[in-house]
């Protein structure tokens, strides 16, 4: 066990580590090629799912019929059934779109940032981190949507060639979010895609059914594991990471201008992009850690999603929490200095005001919760990490909510100040893409590798080998073209 | 083009051919009219060709096919709309479900709509274009006087009520219920139908009925008959009412009329000889005003004019002196808000506070001046020190008003103090009120009462008036109608007291009937039909003239001859027509009155002091232990005596002060409401001779401490469905016992409950926040530096300013900081000079880019803060112009009202006692740098040529980001269907030239941009540039306080340029860079010195 220690801490970030309490291994011992594929594919193709999977998708289906529910009253009656007012004309619908739109951003920064940066341990988290980041983006997708007047005139907010001879108005960041997340969810969906490839090929060759070989082999797209694919394949999949990797910073970026470009006290300041996008990795790891932790038990993955991973999401977290916490230090900061006095008030009215509770509560869970991740012992226990997670998805929502909110509420004139909140119908579209999230995650694991498969099967050829140069020559993510035959010819 | 049936069967009044004037005033001749009815009936009599005709509702309602309709249609809707609260605002609800029209609108407006062609005009009317709209003068009736008016009509269809220039009440401006009479007029709850013992009946049966009951009379000198009507100022109803008292010589008429319930002729006949001297005033002339418990500026008859007055005297860039108005008074009151100083006092002190007062300018009262004038505290020492100082100062040139709820003595002793003061002729003059031979007030509704109970009355005529409602309660009225052995009310309502009559009979609205009246001042006042009545109304003319056994005598044939008998001169035609055109008889106000004073012994007994009454009610109530305090009873700033209660804009419109809509409320001081350990909505019961009333407590800072408040009007338990259901019923604690009575009522015990009752309040934070944002500056200060608004305009409200204006909050003088800063800002900064130039913004030439250069009109407003006094003319105004629509009360509560201007209230000084109130009118301020339109997605709002801020309604997608960029908060949203788009009588109601905006989008002010374009239009087509001041926004139009200015800056001669160029205008939010287009004049108030350090009260 001490030499694929070794070798993989020296692969990381962190350089050569000569510490004692050497981190835990990326991949549990004892694993083989075969092992491997066997365990991750027979989820999908042979296992029956555990009873948890159906409990979860029944439950997860249901909320799915709140969420139709409520689009269809939405639709129907108008937006007036939530809570929205003048001067709080944005409610529930922005902030769960920035919530959903933030948790979107850890499966492309795991995915396309960690490739870039060769972090090796992310192979066992990027396929359903991908997947959560999909599934997050389509329910923050529908909230823009849903939160027009007309939803049904959406399309124009798109550059298109019509009678009126208008085009959308360039200035308006609501312009700039269609672009940037209609560009986000594609390209995340292409990465994805391409990442599976090779895995939909393994299923195909494996899966016992008519159906399911001609459906994955369709997915396949003719994939035979030649050279060749392997050449085109790293090619692809390195330039889309190279793509995502901007869009990771850019789609939080662009979420945050709706609230930095506007002169709302509260929102017109220029600490948002950075302090947006920092927010979305907390929260976006946050999930999947809160996904990541149950799924290991349930699914018995504790050798491929080890504590070694628990241990370096916990530091992201840390790390991006406190850039979290300078964010608001800074907000707070510059509300004081600017000299405003609406910006002073609404420093003022979120600590003390009628929403201070929810400040007080996304102070605790986003600044001081997080603080518990010192302790290595909350790092690598799977519990202790999930409700710390879960803490963080609440803070994350909350913050949301007050910058949304709070600044809204009450800003120039005394005389418009009002009070904001949710009403049921806020609350079950909110609830029913949690609803949409959850029953999608549930599909994908029953029909998809959540592990990368062949990803997976690298680590253990590079475990089987020990090699300490394996930093120098990189990481390389395709296996042994023979290993492939073989597997091919077991399955044929 | 495609309207509903009922609108082309009822615009054939208007759309008749005439001779018209030459002017744009178009009268209607007597023949043209009656032309029009007999058109009208012949076309309800004919029933050939494809186009079924139906005479009215109830003839339609027989229908087996309307009846199918009706169970079909209307069930599923009511289904859909229960469903719930959120779904549908309340009133579409409530105004919209009406049976009968969903039933109509089911049947002949969209599901089987008979064909039927539309043809031109063989003979075009003259004058007319159809599409284009006609002005017609006319008057509206409220309270004994009438109001002047000039109604906007389009293809016969009145669509904007408006003053008439010419009439001595208007002066071409109106109140919030003259414009809100039009939603009254279409109203779909009005009552429709002749009612006979709750039965649909029809006008022949009651005349068949009429004349059995006269029958009786007619053998006993009318004995048994009495007539009940509200306040009358119409020489043809009095006429009338002559000829039926001479026909009936037993017969007996009685006036009830709440702002007319009695206290100031009592009051008057203290003094005087002749006790129908009713007073008014000459504002403009006086120097000092004071007000005593008299919101002259917002109430009552003659306000309209009193706040032109006024305000002409407001203006420190004008030439004419600051006048100086000081309010004494129990509850705030828009008046009291614009003093320069304000004391809070309690009902029971009022009269010792008024005889000291008089004591002191020299009235002689007796020992009574010197016994009240030693029971003063200091603060009330000073205050009459200081008054009766300021009136021997300006004496013949002040004015001291008093409210028409006080009590006798002190409109006695107000009488003799502006007599002493050389005031009367001067700036109080009297008129004699022509009452006829009636009994009137709250005393003759006692006798009748009496009578009743003793079963004397065979036949009572109930012309108007919700007796068995807003009677005192103590005569419980209802039941003794029953008693009459005929009974009949005409109301434009099936309301409280229909129920109790054997007929109820639908009036006809003002805007339907020919009529006559008189201004405050006397000046007769004309009434013509704007369109014939849309269901079977008649007016309380015709119904006298069936009296005398002449139903079938027209309304208009009623009128014209009554003016015929009193016409002296040969061409009466000329004269009517004249007086038709013009709406008014000009010069016939009668001479200066004076009235012979009287015995003045009845004074000295009358009871000053009600400080008995108080102090038993309190040693009452420690030996209960039971809080005990007084009461006010007032008349509703926007509902009235309850008349208005089924007018969802009256009560959707933000009560002045407390700015609450849809409820009436406890009003209480916050060092009472402390002291009593109540809570804003926590329902109290207040109790008072076995009789209570239960309603939700709403603190009002300004208000007297020992004493609360309440408006009555609301509690309607019949009269519309919109009425109903909203606040509580205050007529329980209105009684004719207590001398004091009905206004005040001593010694009522207040009781905490554990309810609490949701209030609709549209401002729930009144503090400016140190944030400068509505200005005003003692006149001294503005002497020294009268650019002194401007100083907190550039930049960041910061730094040591700001602070120490906050902490001013406890301080006595939170005008003195910003004072002195404003001095030092002034020199600092050369903002002050741009304003010269009509074109400057306060932050021009902060930009790096040359300003936009607007080649044709440039288009901006000036609103003048210390002439507005805060009176919601202009917002109902608006909401009539625009087609805004109601949002009911849940919406309200929810932030959600769509009115697009407001006003907004503002309280400096200590939360107890506030120094002074603020208002500011605030609607979309066009701001050259729009931060709405920046953040737009699709363009929905754009900037125009004439520098507008448009709304593009078609384009808005409903993102909302807009109005959250909006610094102002002036945009509204359509967060749900509130336009009702399908009751069909509110579909007349809609201004033809506005959109009528759908759910999910974005409106606000336009500037009116629909009369923008007429008038450019115009100029075009005349080819010649448009005269400043003939464009008028909606709101500017109804000012009556003339606050608003909007004109093209363009122009550097217009009012609105030279406003802008003066000194005190200053921008809103001008640090943000917006450059609006609407500015403020600052408030310039004009303290006594004498007064200054000890304020506030405590």
């Amino acid at each position: 066990m001490t030499t694929p220690d070794k070798a993989l801490v020296h692969s990381s970030a962190h350089g050569p580590a000569h510490s004692p309490d050497a981190p835990p291994p990326v991949l549990g011992p004892g694993h083989t090629l075969s092992t491997v594929t066997d365990k991750i594919s027979e989820i999908v193709l042979t296992a029956p799912p555990p009873r948890s999977w159906y409990v979860g998708l029944a439950i997860a289906f249901s909320l799915v019929m709140v969420l139709f529910w409520a689009i269809t009253v939405l639709l129907w009656r108008g937006v007036g059934i939530w809570g929205i007012n003048v001067p709080v004309a944005w409610g529930f619908a922005i902030v769960n779109f920035v919530w959903w739109i933030g948790i979107g951003h850890a499966g492309t920064l795991i995915s396309a940032i960690l490739l870039l940066l060769r972090q090796s341990w992310r192979t066992s988290i990027n396929r359903f981190a991908e997947a959560m980041t999909l599934f997050a983006v389509s329910c923050a997708g529908l909230f823009p949507l849903l939160h027009m007047g007309r939803p049904w005139f959406f399309y124009w907010m798109m550059p298109y060639p019509n009678t009126m001879g208008l085009w959308p108005q360039f200035r308006s960041p609501l312009v700039w979010d269609v672009f940037a997340v209609s560009t986000y969810a594609t390209v995340s969906l292409l990465f994805w895609y391409v990442g599976l490839i090779p895995d939909l090929a393994t299923l195909r060759d494996r899966s016992r059914h008519r159906i399911g070989r001609k459906i994955y082999g369709m997915l396949a797209m003719g994939w035979r594991g030649s050279a060749l694919h392997w050449h085109r394949y790293e090619t692809a999949y390195l330039l889309l990471a190279g793509l995502a990797t901007p869009l990771v910073i850019s789609v939080h970026t662009v979420v945050s201008f709706d609230f930095a470009v506007a002169q709302v006290p509260g929102w017109h300041t220029t600490i948002f992009p950075p302090y947006f996008v920092a927010g979305a990795i907390f929260s976006g790891f946050a999930m999947v850690v809160t996904l990541a932790v149950p799924l290991r038990s349930v699914y018995g993955l504790q050798d491929f999603i080890t504590e070694r991973h628990l241990d370096n999401m916990a530091k992201i977290m840390l790390a991006t929490g406190w850039i979290v916490a300078y964010g608001y230090a800074m907000e707070a900061f510059l509300g004081w200095y600017s000299g405003s006095q609406p910006e002073q008030y609404v420093l003022w009215n979120r600590l003390t005001g009628p929403y201070r509770y929810q400040y007080w509560a996304l102070l605790t869970c986003n600044i001081a919760v997080p603080q518990l991740m010192w302790s290595r012992t909350v790092r690598r226990t799977g519990w202790m990490l999930f409700i710390v997670a879960v803490l963080i998805n609440v803070g994350m929502w909350q913050e949301r909510y007050i910058i949304v909110v709070t600044s809204l509420h009450r800003e120039f004139l005394p005389s418009s100040w009002g009070m904001y909140a949710g009403t049921r119908w806020d609350w079950a579209l909110f609830i029913g893409t949690i609803g949409l999230f959850l029953a999608l995650l549930f599909l994908f694991l029953r029909l998809l590798p959540m592990i990368s498969i062949f990803e997976m099967r690298t680590l253990v050829e590079e475990e089987k080998h020990g090699r300490g140069a394996h930093a120098n020559h990189g990481h390389k993510t395709n296996p042994p073209p023979d290993d492939i035959a073989a597997e091919g010819g077991t399955a044929s | 083009m495609s309207q509903t049936p009922s609108h082309i069967a009822l615009s054939i009044l208007s759309a008749t051919p005439s001779a018209a004037p030459a002017d744009a005033l178009r009268i209607l001749s007597a023949a043209e009219v009656q032309e029009s009815r007999r058109q009208q009936g012949a076309r309800a009599g004919q029933c050939t060709g494809p186009q079924r005709q139906w005479a009215s509702l109830e003839e339609l309602s027989e229908d087996g096919e309307f009846r199918a309709a009706v169970s079909r249609e209307f069930p599923d809707l009511a289904d859909r709309w229960d469903e719930d609260p959120v779904g549908r605002r309340r009133f579409l609800e409530i105004m919209g479900a009406s049976l009968a029209l969903a039933g109509v609108a089911g049947t002949a407006g969209c599901a089987r709509q008979a064909p039927e062609k539309i043809v031109p005009y063989v003979k075009p009317p003259a004058g007319h274009t159809p599409g284009e709209a006609q002005y017609f003068a006319t008057s509206m009736p409220l309270a004994g006087a009438s109001l002047g008016l000039l109604v906007k009509s389009y293809d016969g269809r009145p669509i904007k009520i408006e003053g008439n220039p010419e009439h001595p009440d208007s002066l071409g401006a109106t109140d919030a219920f003259a414009q809100a009479a039009l939603l009254g007029l279409y109203d779909p709850d009005r009552s429709q139908i002749v009612l006979g013992a709750g039965a649909v009946s029809t006008w022949q049966a009651f005349n068949q009925a009429l004349d059995a009951a006269l029958k009786v009379e007619d053998a006993r000198g009318g004995a048994g008959l009495r007539i009940l009507t509200p306040a009358i100022d119409s020489p043809t109803l009095l006429g009338q009412l002559a000829a039926i008292q001479a026909r009936y010589p037993q017969a007996g008429w009685c006036q009830y009329e709440l702002a007319a319930a009695g206290l100031a002729q009592i009051g008057a006949s203290l003094v005087v000889k002749d006790d129908e001297a009713r007073t008014y005033y000459r504002l403009d002339d006086a120097n000092i005003i004071v007000a005593l418990d008299a919101d002259f500026l917002h109430s009552g008859p003659g306000a309209v004019r009193y706040a032109r007055e006024f305000a002409e005297r407001r203006r420190a860039y004008s030439d004419r002196p600051l006048n100086r108005l000081y309010a004494i008074e129990s509850t705030l009151t828009g008046t009291g808000a614009m003093a320069d100083h304000r004391l809070a006092l309690k009902p029971s002190r009022m009269p010792a506070l008024v005889a000291a007062l008089a004591h002191a300018v020299g009235v002689d009262l007796g020992t009574t001046g010197a016994d009240a004038a030693g029971k003063l505290d200091k603060l009330e020492t000073q205050w009459v020190t200081a008054l009766a100082a300021d009136l021997l100062a300006n004496r013949g040139k002040s004015a001291v008003v008093v409210g028409p709820e006080q009590q006798p003595t002190v409109h006695a002793i107000t009488h003799l103090m502006n007599e002493r003061l050389g005031n009367v002729g001067a700036t109080v003059h009297y008129v004699s009120a022509d009452n006829g031979k009636s009994v009137s007030g709250i005393r003759a509704l006692e006798g009748l009462a009496k009578e009743l109970k003793d079963d004397t009355v065979g036949l009572l005529l109930i012309l108007g008036g919700n007796p068995a409602y807003n009677a005192p309660a103590n005569l419980e009225f209802a039941k003794l109608i029953e008693k009459a052995k005929f009974s009949a009310h005409l109301s434009l309502y099936e309301d409280e007291t229909s129920a109790h009559c054997d007929w109820h009979l639908p009036a006809a609205h003002f805007l339907e009937s020919w009529g006559d009246g008189r201004a405050v001042d006397g000046t007769l006042t004309t009434r013509q039909p704007l369109i014939a009545p849309l269901y079977e109304g008649k007016t309380e003319y015709e119904l006298l003239a069936a009296m005398m056994r002449q139903p079938q005598r027209s309304n208009l044939d009623i009128v014209q001859q009554a003016w015929r008998e009193r016409y002296q001169g040969s061409d009466f035609e000329g004269y009517w027509r004249k007086a038709i055109h013009d709406g008014l008889v000009a010069d016939s106000a009668p001479a200066p009155y004076s009235p012979t004073p009287g015995d003045r012994n009845g004074l000295a007994t009358a009871d000053y002091f009600q400080e008995g009454v108080r102090v038993k009610a309190e040693a009452d109530a420690k030996t209960s232990g039971a809080a005990v305090i007084e009461l006010c009873l007032r008349l509703d700033p926007t509902i009235y005596d309850g008349r208005f209660a089924n007018n969802g804009w009256l009560q959707e419109l933000p009560k002045p002060l407390t700015k609450l809509t849809w409820d009436n409320a406890v009003l209480l001081s916050p060092a009472t409401a402390k002291g009593l350990g109540l809570v804003n909505e926590q329902v109290v019961e207040l109790e008072h001779g076995g009789r209570k009333i239960r309603g939700p407590v709403w603190i009002l800072p300004g208000q007297a401490d020992g004493c609360a408040t309440v408006h009555l009007g609301y509690g309607r338990r019949a009269g519309g469905k919109v009425a109903k259901g909203a606040g509580f019923d205050a007529y329980p604690l209105w009684t004719s016992i207590e001398p004091a009575a009905p206004w005040t009522v001593f010694g009522v015990t207040i009781r905490p409950t554990a309810d609490s009752h949701k209030l609709a309040c549209t401002q729930t934070h009144s503090r400016m926040e140190g944030r400068h944002l509505a200005r005003s500056a003692p006149l001294d200060e503005y002497q020294r530096d009268p650019a002194f608004a401007k100083a907190f305009s550039h930049g960041v409200t910061g730094g040591p300013q700001r602070d120490a204006h906050a902490d001013g909050h406890g301080q006595d003088h939170p005008h003195d900081e910003p004072a002195h800063d404003a001095l030092d800002h002034a020199h600092a900064d050369e903002h002050g000079h741009d304003h010269a130039h009509p074109h400057a913004h306060a932050h021009a030439d902060e930009s790096l880019f040359p300003n936009w250069k607007y080649s044709g009109h440039a288009w901006g407003m000036s609103i003048d803060l210390g002439s507005c006094t805060g009176c919601n003319a202009c917002v109902v105004a608006c909401q009539a112009e625009n087609n805004i629509p109601v949002v009911g009360k849940e919406q309200v509560i929810n932030d959600r009202e769509m009115h697009w201007i407001r006003i907004d209230r503002y309280w400096e000084g200590p939360e107890e006692a506030p120094d002074s109130t603020h208002f500011q009118p605030v609607a979309c301020m066009h701001c050259e740098q729009a931060p709405c339109e920046l953040v737009c997605p699709v363009a929905a709002t754009v900037h125009s040529a004439e520098g507008l801020n448009d709304m593009v309604y078609n384009r808005c997608v409903g993102t909302r980001y807009c109005s959250n960029n909006c610094p102002y908060k002036v945009r509204r949203f359509n967060f749900l269907q509130f336009a009702d788009e399908t009751t069909p009588s509110l579909k007349l109601l809609n201004n033809p030239e506005v959109t009528v905006r759908s759910r999910g989008v974005m409106e606000k002010c336009t500037y009116c941009v629909q009369r923008i374009d007429a008038a450019r239009i115009k100029e075009t087509v005349d080819g010649r540039p448009l005269v400043d001041g003939a464009l008028k926004t909606a709101c500017q139009q109804a000012c009556p306080a003339q606050a608003i200015v909007f004109g093209d800056l363009n122009d550097p001669n217009s009012e609105v340029s030279r406003r802008k160029a003066l000194p005190l205008d200053y921008g809103l939010l001008t640090e943000l860079n917006t450059r609006p287009r609407t500015s403020y004049l600052a408030q310039v108030r004009n303290p006594n010195p004498a007064l200054e350090p000890q304020e506030p009260p405590a």
